[in-house]
């Protein structure tokens, strides 16, 4: 069993609550993951081509020229004023994110003139503060898990409780994913917490690669396997195993 | 009908030094490219852009012809961040103004319909207004049910002094007819404007719009654009489907510019030192000819 099936699996089951939102999974691997969920688990999540139509049916990754079952237009303003309107769980990605949860994936060394420019904010303030997010970090480690990230794009759990009501009551980050386990913030001061270690993976693994003190709780499942039926799926939207290029087995 | 054709270089004796350009479109994708290369040719400078940028960022910034940039992203889409407005950045050559996504849209409303600001929740908590010192975080007039009053960001309308933006098809008066799968924000572009300028890919006799798309796809009306400049790839390499789509490989050769003075200056001469739009056309041919 290869690590990236894992992820995508778990990926998917973070959209198994989603129907009748927008299932917005950005990336490679949540693109997989998010169309997996809606061909198997999750049949009445609503998902972009990534270009400007709501599709029913399932689409490979990255074939502009696949057939596609138009349920509504979606113009990225459209895309706008459905964020604005909470109906919505994107999944991004995450250069850095700390235990709180805050996420950069703008800038490296200050935004007046950084040492590495990244993709910028993007849409991610708007994100978080309307609707419900979770992350997907293809390399776990303590460059990505760090204990401070350098700009906050979307904001984490500690800039929330600053804000108070009622401006924090749409903020949730539901569930970070990386090519080792599941976290998610459900300490009561929401910091990160271990949900579950994907098979072949140490717990000191998980440790010795985050740069802040992550909770983990008692009892800790791991990750659960992909049935036969989801490789089937999985191989039907990413033939090309573009997703093994983004996470190794190690 | 008034007549409102122009040249390239007409729409560029309307931009001065020092002005604010609205571009519409979105990273590299039907981009008023034609214009943005007779800005190069007038050696224009410290002007500032104000778009979902795209390749006019990056081009305007390794020219030194850009002041500074107000963006919610500067992406070429397969190539996912710009790379001379990356060079810009971590050199401090230009002034980055940068929005959340979809804050931007809410400037650039606000400037279509005269109003001061629209609110908004976007970039509270986040380094959004840290970045930008002059975003005013403002109450809300109003009590939600449990009597308390939200904090939200005023996001400012942009001031922007001519706008450019890139249509499949118009006619001679100024209407602007998009056939691909995203209008984007075009639209907002020329309301928002003191000027709006389009170029498109042919223009055509008003009558014969509803033949190339549905009434849906009429979105630009003439009380909003100024001048209209027919460019056949004026969107080049930007794409402009269903005419053409991005010149992945084209695009691929100016990204390597950014790393090589060199090759910026075989792309500068090749590609924008030149006359006029039509010159462009035959340098891309040969390009393409040596692919």
């Amino acid at each position: 069993m290869r690590r990236a099936d894992i992820c995508v699996v778990q990926i998917a089951e973070c959209f198994r609550d989603d129907a009748d939102i927008l299932c917005n999974p950005i990336g490679i691997s949540p693109i997989i993951g998010g169309r997996l969920a809606k061909a198997t688990f999750a049949n009445e999540v609503v998902m972009t081509d990534a270009v400007s139509v709501l599709a029913a049916n399932i689409i490979p990754l990255g074939d502009s020229s696949a057939e596609r079952v138009i349920e509504s237009y979606v113009p990225y303003r459209t895309i706008f004023d459905i964020v604005w309107s909470g109906r919505r769980h994107v999944m991004m990605g995450a250069t850095q994110i700390d235990q709180f949860g805050n996420q950069n994936i703008a800038a490296i060394g200050g935004y007046e003139k950084p040492k590495a420019q990244l993709l910028g904010l993007r849409g991610a303030p708007g994100n978080l503060i309307n609707h419900r997010t979770s992350y997907w970090v293809p390399k776990h480690s303590k460059r990505s898990f760090v204990a401070n990230v350098d700009i906050v794009s979307g904001p984490g759990y500690d800039k929330m409780k600053t804000l108070g009501a009622p401006a924090n009551r749409f903020h949730n980050v539901y569930r970070v994913v990386s090519n080792l386990g599941v976290f998610d913030f459900s300490t009561p001061d929401n910091r990160m917490q271990l949900v579950s270690v994907h098979p072949g993976v140490e717990i000191e693994q998980i440790l010795e690669n985050t740069d802040f003190e992550i909770e983990v709780p008692e009892k800790i499942e791991e990750s659960r396997l992909p049935t036969d039926s989801e490789i089937e799926i999985i191989q039907l939207i990413d033939p090309e195993g573009a997703r093994y290029s983004e996470v190794n087995d190690e | 009908m008034p007549n409102k054709v122009l040249t390239e270089e007409e729409v560029v004796s309307e931009i001065q030094d020092g002005m604010t350009i609205g571009v519409g479109g979105w990273g590299s994708r039907r981009k008023p490219m034609s214009l943005i290369r007779a800005i190069i040719r007038a050696g224009r400078k410290d002007l500032t852009i104000v778009s979902y940028g795209g390749p006019e960022i990056g081009l305007l910034a390794a020219t030194g012809q850009l002041r500074r940039a107000v963006y919610g992203f500067v992406s070429l889409d397969s190539i996912p961040l710009e790379p001379h407005f990356r060079v810009a950045r971590q050199t401090g050559s230009i002034i980055a103004t940068e929005f959340d996504e979809g804050a931007f849209y809410l400037g650039l409303l606000a400037a279509s319909h005269r109003v001061p600001f629209y609110p908004t929740r976007a970039g509270l908590g986040s380094d959004m207004l840290k970045m930008n010192p002059e975003l005013k975080v403002i109450t809300s007039p109003y009590s939600d049910a449990d009597g308390e009053y939200e904090q939200l960001v005023a996001i400012p309308a942009f001031d922007i002094d001519v706008s450019l933006i890139h249509m499949n098809r118009a006619d001679k008066g100024g209407n602007g007819q998009f056939l691909g799968p995203d209008l984007f924000f075009d639209d907002l572009f020329a309301m928002a404007a003191k000027k709006t300028f389009m170029s498109c890919e042919s223009i055509i006799d008003t009558e014969d719009f509803l033949t190339h798309g549905s009434v849906h796809t009429l979105k630009i009306p003439r009380i909003f654009v100024d001048g209209v400049v027919e460019a056949p790839q004026g969107a080049h390499f930007t794409e402009c489907p269903p005419d053409y789509g991005r010149d992945e490989n084209f695009q691929k050769f100016y990204a390597a510019t950014a790393k090589d003075e060199e090759l910026w200056k075989q792309f500068k001469s090749r590609f924008l030192d030149l006359e006029n739009h039509s010159e462009y056309l035959k340098s891309l041919e040969s390009f393409r000819e040596s692919q």
